[in-house]
Parts: C-alpha cells; sequence; structure tokens
C-alpha cells in the first residue's frame, strides 16, 4: 500500500522543510519514500506544493487528483485549491491563517468568505489548527511549519520518537528547542 | 548505504564517487544543486562559469587535459552551450565528460518548454535518462565510463521531477582517478576543416558501435530495461520519469521498455518488443522524438495521437489516456483566485519598476526576479526572451524606431548582464543608440537561489575573489554615461533614470542594493500602519508589496514580512508609515 500526503502553501511558509521532515520520518520507519519537491519561480510567494509518497514500493513521485491520502495545507485559500487531489474519505489540515494573493492585495478580487466552510460543505473532515498562534507560542512564526507537521505526525503510524528524531536532525541546530515545542504543540492539539 | 537524495544531490554524488575532479556550470532551474552539491566536496574544483557555453568549454579543456569533467545547465543553457558542445563532439575526449541538462515540462521555472532530447542527435552524443536518484548516481558513474570508452562527451538529461524529487539512492565510496596523460594530437584536438572531416567519420563510427552497445550492454548495464509482464497485452515505450507514472498508472497491465539512453534508440530491440503486442503506447513528455523514431522504423506504436506535447504527464494523464479511467475528486464551491509568484516584501527590484511606472516607459525585459514585474500591480515588462535578450532587443527597437528612444530602458539583472548582457551592452556602444540599459544589480543571482556570479567576488565555494565592476565595463566597452542610483530612494532613482533617458548617447544606470533575502543585509524592523493617519489613497499599494493590504478601508502591515524598506513610507502623502 503507498500512502500519500500532500504539502500545500505559499511560496516562503516553509513547506519544503516540512516535506523534508516527513522524509526523515519515513526512512527512519523502514519505508520506500518519494518526496517531490517545488524549487525556483514559485517559492517567490506563489502557490507551493510538495508531495510524499510512502509504502513498501513508490513509482511516481507525485500526487494526482484524488490520490491524496492527507492534505495538510498552510493556508486556507490554498486547502479550497488543492482540495481536489484530496482522495474520496481522505483528511485535510488546515492552518486558518489568510495570506491575500496579489490579486486581492491590488485590490482586483477578494479573499473569498468562507472558505474553510465550503471545503466542509463537500462532506471531507476538515482539522482546523490556528498554527500562527502555536508558532508563536513556542517562540517564533517561522515554526509554523513544524507546529502543522506535528498535527499531520498524529494521523501517522509513525511513533512520537521518531518525529522527535527527525525534527532535530532537519531543523537547523539554533532553533532545535523551538521546534521541538512547536511540534509538540501541534502533536497534542 | 541508502540515502534519501534528491535527483540531482545524486547527480553530484556519483561525480565524487567516479572521480570527477573539475565542474563548471550556470545556474538554472532545475538544474542548480547537482552544482552547488559537486562543491560541498573538496575533491571536486567546483565554480560557477559566466554563462553555460562558457562551463562547457572548460569542461572540454580539462577532459583533454586528461581530468573527469562536468557542466550543468538547464535546457536553455544548452543553446548557449551548443557551439563548443558541438564541436566536442568531433574532438571527443581524454578523460570522461558529461554535460548535464535539466528540461522543464510544465514551465515551472522557465520561459519555454524546449526538449533537448533533439540535441542529442543533431550533436551526435550519447544521452542517458535517469528516472529516479539512484539512477541519477549509477547513470552518472557510467556516463564517464562510457565516455572514455567511446571518446566522446556524454549528456545525462532530466526533468523537474526528477532533478527535484527525493527517492533512495545507493550511495558508495570514491574512485580516484588519475590525471590521464595528454598527448598532442592536431589531427584530433584542433577542429579546422582538413582535420574536423576526419574527425566527422569518427564520429559517424562511434554512433555505429554505440547502437550496438544500447542493444546489448545497456541491458547489463541497467541503462536500458525490458520489463515483461505475463498476460499484459499493452506495449510501453518510454523515458526518464515516464516509465514511473506508467508503472504507477498500468502496473502489471502492460510490458515495458525503459529507455534510459534514449540517443542513440536500440532499433531492433523496439521492433522485436512492438512484435508481441496488440497495442504499443510511446509515453513521453514533450516532443515525440522516440515515438517519430518508432514510426519511421515501421513500428505501429500510438503516441501524441493521444498524449500532449504540452507540459507534465502524471500517472492520471496516463491512466485516462490508455484506460480510459480517472479517480473521483471534490471541489469546493468557492472562487479561488491564482497565486503566482511575487516580488518579496523588501525586493530592491520594486522602487525601480514604481519609477519606471511613474515614468511610463517600454521595458525591455530580462530573465531573473525582475521579469515578476511584469505580473500586475507594476505591469511594467513589454517584453522577455532569453538571457541578454534585454538590451540587445531594445537596440533593434531604437534603431527601428529612433523617435522612441528617449521613451524606452532595457532592465537586466547582474548575473544576467554577465551572462551575456555585455555582448549586448558592446554592441550597443558599438553601433551607436541611445539605449538606456538598467542594471539592476541586487550582488547575487536570486531567481535561482542565491548564487554568487563574477560580480559578487565571491566563489561558488565561498572564497574571496576579483569582482567585475560593472562601472568600468560599461566604461570600457564605449558607454560615456554612467550612473548609480538606489532603487530604495525614488527620488534619486526618478532622477537617475530621467538623465539616462534624456541623454544623447548610449548610457547605463546601475541601480544597486542587496536583494532583501540575502543573510547579509541588515533590515530595519517592520513598519506600522498609523490607522487615523491613512486615508485609504492606495498609494502603497500600487507597488504590489505582500506585506501590505487593505483591511477595513485602511492599509495594514503584515509584521512577518515587512523588512522596513520603505518604499511605501516615500509614497504615502500623509506619513501615515511609522517605524
Ligand atoms: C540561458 C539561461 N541560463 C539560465 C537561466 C536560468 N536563470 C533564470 S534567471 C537567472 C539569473 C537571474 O539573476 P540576475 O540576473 O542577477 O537577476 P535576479 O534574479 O537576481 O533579479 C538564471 C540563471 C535561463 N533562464 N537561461
Amino acid at each position: 500500500m503507498v500512502k500519500s500526503v500532500m504539502i500545500v502553501g505559499v511560496g516562503g511558509q516553509g513547506t519544503l522543510l516540512a516535506s523534508r521532515l516527513f522524509g526523515a520520518a519515513l526512512i527512519k520507519s523502514g519505508y520506500d519514500v518519494k518526496v517531490s519537491e517545488v524549487h525556483g519561480m514559485s517559492q517567490r510567494g506563489g502557490s507551493v506544493v510538495t508531495y510524499v509518497r510512502y509504502g513498501d514500493k513508490v513509482n511516481s513521485p507525485i500526487i494526482e487528483k484524488g490520490e491524496a491520502d492527507i492534505i495538510l495545507s498552510f493556508e486556507q485559500l490554498e486547502a479550497a485549491r488543492w482540495l481536489p487531489y484530496l482522495k474520496i474519505g481522505g483528511k485535510i489540515i488546515v492552518n486558518t491563517q489568510k495570506i491575500d494573493p496579489m490579486s486581492v492585495v491590488s485590490g482586483e478580487t477578494e479573499y473569498p468568505e468562507g472558505v474553510i466552510d465550503a471545503i466542509k460543505a463537500t462532506g471531507v473532515k476538515v482539522k482546523e489548527v490556528d498554527a500562527l498562534k502555536l508558532a508563536v507560542e513556542a517562540g517564533s512564526t517561522k515554526a509554523v511549519n513544524v507546529a502543522l507537521c506535528g498535527v499531520a505526525a498524529k494521523m501517522t503510524d509513525i511513533p512520537k520518537e521518531i518525529w522527535i528524531e527527525s525534527v532535530k536532525e532537519t531543523v537547523p541546530p539554533k532553533f532545535t528547542e523551538l521546534n521541538l515545542k512547536a511540534f509538540d504543540l501541534g502533536y497534542n492539539l | 548505504m541508502k540515502k534519501l537524495l534528491l535527483g540531482n544531490e545524486a547527480v553530484a554524488r556519483g561525480l565524487y564517487e567516479a572521480g570527477v575532479t573539475v565542474v563548471s556550470s550556470y545556474p538554472g532551474t532545475p538544474s542548480t544543486e547537482v552544482t552547488e552539491e559537486a562543491a560541498k566536496y573538496d575533491e571536486i574544483k567546483a565554480e560557477w562559469a559566466p554563462n553555460e557555453k562558457v562551463a562547457c568549454e572548460v569542461a572540454a579543456g580539462a577532459a583533454i587535459a586528461g581530468a573527469r569533467s562536468f557542466c550543468a545547465m538547464k535546457h536553455v543553457g544548452m543553446n548557449v552551450a551548443a557551439d563548443p558542445m558541438f564541436t566536442a563532439s568531433y574532438t571527443g575526449v581524454n578523460g570522461g565528460m558529461v554535460i548535464f541538462v535539466a528540461d522543464d515540462p510544465g514551465m515551472h521555472s522557465s520561459q519555454n518548454e524546449q526538449d533537448s532530447r533533439h540535441y542529442a542527435k543533431a550533436a551526435k552524443l550519447m544521452m542517458l535518462e535517469p528516472a529516479d536518484s539512484d539512477e541519477c548516481l549509477k547513470f552518472t558513474k557510467l556516463a564517464y565510463e562510457l565516455s572514455e570508452r567511446f571518446d566522446t562527451p556524454v549528456i545525462i538529461r532530466s526533468t523537474t521531477r526528477v532533478a527535484h524529487s527525493r527517492s533512495l539512492a545507493e550511495i558508495g565510496d570514491r574512485e580516484e582517478v588519475k590525471l590521464r596523460e595528454y598527448v598532442k594530437k592536431p589531427g584530433k584536438n584542433v577542429m579546422m576543416p582538413a582535420m574536423a572531416r576526419g574527425r566527422h567519420v569518427v564520429v559517424e563510427e562511434r554512433v555505429l558501435a554505440q547502437k550496438i552497445y544500447v542493444e546489448t550492454e545497456a541491458l547489463v548495464d541497467g541503462i536500458n530495461k525490458i520489463e515483461k509482464n505475463d498476460g499484459a497485452k499493452i506495449g510501453v515505450i518510454c523515458n526518464g520519469i515516464s516509465y514511473l507514472y506508467a508503472k504507477e498508472a498500468l502496473g502489471e497491465k502492460a510490458s515495458y521498455v525503459k529507455l534510459g539512453c534514449t540517443y542513440p534508440l536500440p532499433e531492433k530491440l523496439l521492433i522485436d518488443f512492438a512484435k508481441d503486442y496488440e497495442k504499443v503506447y510511446v509515453i513521453e513528455e514533450l516532443d515525440d522524438v522516440v515515438e517519430a523514431h518508432c514510426k519511421a522504423l515501421g513500428i505501429k506504436v500510438i503516441g501524441k495521437e493521444i498524449f500532449s506535447l504540452l507540459g507534465e504527464y502524471s500517472q492520471a494523464t496516463i491512466r485516462k489516456a490508455v484506460l480510459g479511467e480517472e479517480f473521483e475528486s471534490l471541489s469546493a464551491d468557492v472562487n479561488v483566485p491564482a497565486r503566482p509568484p511575487v516580488l518579496c516584501a523588501g525586493c530592491p527590484h520594486r522602487g525601480l519598476y514604481y519609477v519606471l511606472k511613474k515614468l511610463n516607459v517600454f521595458v525591455s525585459g530580462d530573465i531573473g526576479c525582475y521579469t515578476l514585474g511584469a505580473l500586475k500591480p507594476l505591469g511594467m515588462l513589454d517584453t522577455c526572451i532569453c538571457m541578454g535578450a534585454s538590451i540587445s532587443s531594445l537596440h533593434g527597437k531604437n534603431k527601428a524606431d529612433p523617435a522612441s528612444q528617449s521613451k524606452n530602458v532595457a532592465v537586466i539583472g547582474d548575473s544576467t548582464f554577465i551572462h551575456s548582457g555585455i555582448n549586448s551592452l558592446i554592441n550597443v556602444a558599438y553601433n551607436q543608440s541611445n539605449t538606456v540599459s538598467i542594471i539592476l544589480d541586487n550582488s547575487i543571482t536570486g531567481m535561482t537561489g542565491h548564487q554568487q556570479n563574477p560580480s559578487t567576488g565571491i566563489t561558488l565555494k565561498g572564497d574571496a575573489t576579483a569582482a567585475v565592476s560593472l562601472e568600468k565595463v560599461c566604461e570600457a566597452v564605449g558607454i560615456n554615461k554612467v550612473l548609480v542610483c538606489d532603487p530604495n530612494d525614488l527620488v534619486a532613482t526618478e532622477k537617475a533614470i530621467r538623465e539616462a533617458l534624456e541623454y544623447d548617447g548610449s548610457s547605463v544606470v546601475i541601480s544597486r542594493r542587496p536583494c532583501a533575502l540575502l543573510k547579509t543585509v541588515k533590515h530595519n524592523g517592520a513598519r506600522k500602519v498609523n490607522a487615523e493617519k491613512c486615508r485609504s489613497c492606495k498609494m502603497c499599494m500600487k507597488i504590489g508589496c505582500p506585506a501590505i493590504s487593505m483591511v477595513d478601508g485602511k492599509a495594514k502591515i503584515d509584521f512577518t514580512q515587512c523588512v522596513g524598506c520603505d518604499v511605501c513610507k516615500q509614497l504615502c502623502k500623509f506619513d501615515a508609515f511609522e517605524d
């Protein structure tokens, strides 16, 4: 069985580190793993998506419509954008943070109201998280990514110790304590 | 030992293990990390070249000298490197030489979607195509053996999904390879008509020998693979990542020929394979390179009749095209606005574009972060073709329509100027047009993720080195008016650009301020809006700063993004922005 996790957000939010954290934890758990990242242009504040797939043997590194077991969204609008990629019966975690795309900033369009309700209306189970609050509580707004990983980690069958070890390996040493705290806050939510 | 490696990291590991000593590249997504990772090995002399042509020539020279050498580039970089590459095919090598090219189907970060496989055939160079990180590493090592055995540069072609996916790769030790002896051989290494005629014969003989290799030993080496499944009625011929998509979509319903070498092709193998199946599909992203070859051989295959020439493939594309199946999916009933990339908060390009917008000029664009100035609300680029084209194409416009000269500017980044803009500027000075060239010197190669370049004074390995003086280069090539301004100072920038536009002769404005994301740059704290002073005039919204939005009719600053560049502050007539 191959499982698929999609991490979506806005360039600059730290989705790449989140996918690396997943990669590290899954490898430690003995899975075959593929992680497909986005580098380059879209990292400049664009919509970004990273795919994580694991199982006995993984072929494709990417996830297509209707295939993701879990979507971890760093932003509300991005959750709605990538919802079609969720498998029927899959789970979605949404950071309630809103980041205006440029067309909203410049007043051409509006940030839609009730994004999370619209996702719920499709019958999908949504786990809402105020990750910015968790990150601030842990000590820095930059820890949003690791806090969200904590929430998602709880939904996997990987033991917590493995996650903790992986956090230590993945984040810069200077910020280990802070990130472990953020991870914990997410995990225990 | 197996390690989870990015495709590009695995190529770099392959270079290390193969005993490579010289690496010269120019950055370009999705190829950049190969060289950045190679630079981490002390045994490898890895450098950024000013452009891909130089990189390819450095690698060719190192190979002739007897070392194992390497250069990397993105697909459009191969256009720049093509000149040395086509003739290095004639000279061959001494130590092994590998040219790495990364294509970008779907154009995640590119200005076109060209398929570099055409180059392999055109330059008569063997081309290997790995599908995952393990193959990236193995094929890289094998490429050096093949390069030395057939006395030729070998091309490794990757694509975005191979380059930027992590998967497990078996890593090993480095094999130290001694510098081979250099023996003077003008007949082989001096390419002028009399010698080159002789070498062309050698090239054609080499391709014939490689054609035998791809049918036979390549199967043992794991480059080409045949994978037969009992009872499968479908045959699939595929290359690189499309093999993994096909396997995901069709599993054991199909049998596969996985081509790890797309030039030359194993013709007999393909003919024999196709005989056993009712339907044979060629699944390859971008152009119909393999398909057209199969059809020319008389093999009945289905390809671009059902697969697109555009964009990336996936398991879903193949499932739909071959099996007619689609997975069910949900969608939320909200209008989701697009989210294209934007200039970062504090980006020095923003102030410059604001001034250009105010002056209402025609902007001949180029490639880099500053290309994002094309998007609303700045919307300032009129053209963008390829690296270096801003200055040269504006010269063309100015020659065609001299009356418009004082209303036109070219914008070009520091790395792009060094890459090929210098040639364009020489042309302006030499052929005399009143072209205004603005060099956006943010002291780094920004778009591709912060690489040093010859104007920054730091090498790829992080050592201090000579730095090109942009001012002196401009003066030396014959530009008599060279102005420097700080783009975050809107008044000074406007003054400099007006002066250049009014000048009768060619001129350069160097708009200089380091990229806001550089770790060495000190930032002011985030600014605040005094809501009482804000009159909702929206002047600050004209610069498209992602840190500013209107909330309840008042400007609001996102403190997580704002770096205090104060461009907004200079625009506000009511002093609403505070420290
Ligand atoms: C021939 C070619 N090589 C490489 C690239 C990849 N590339 C795109 S922009 C860029 C450099 C941008 O740096 P700079 O000109 O300094 O502008 P900045 O992004 O820093 O604003 C590169 C290398 C390309 N598009 N074409």
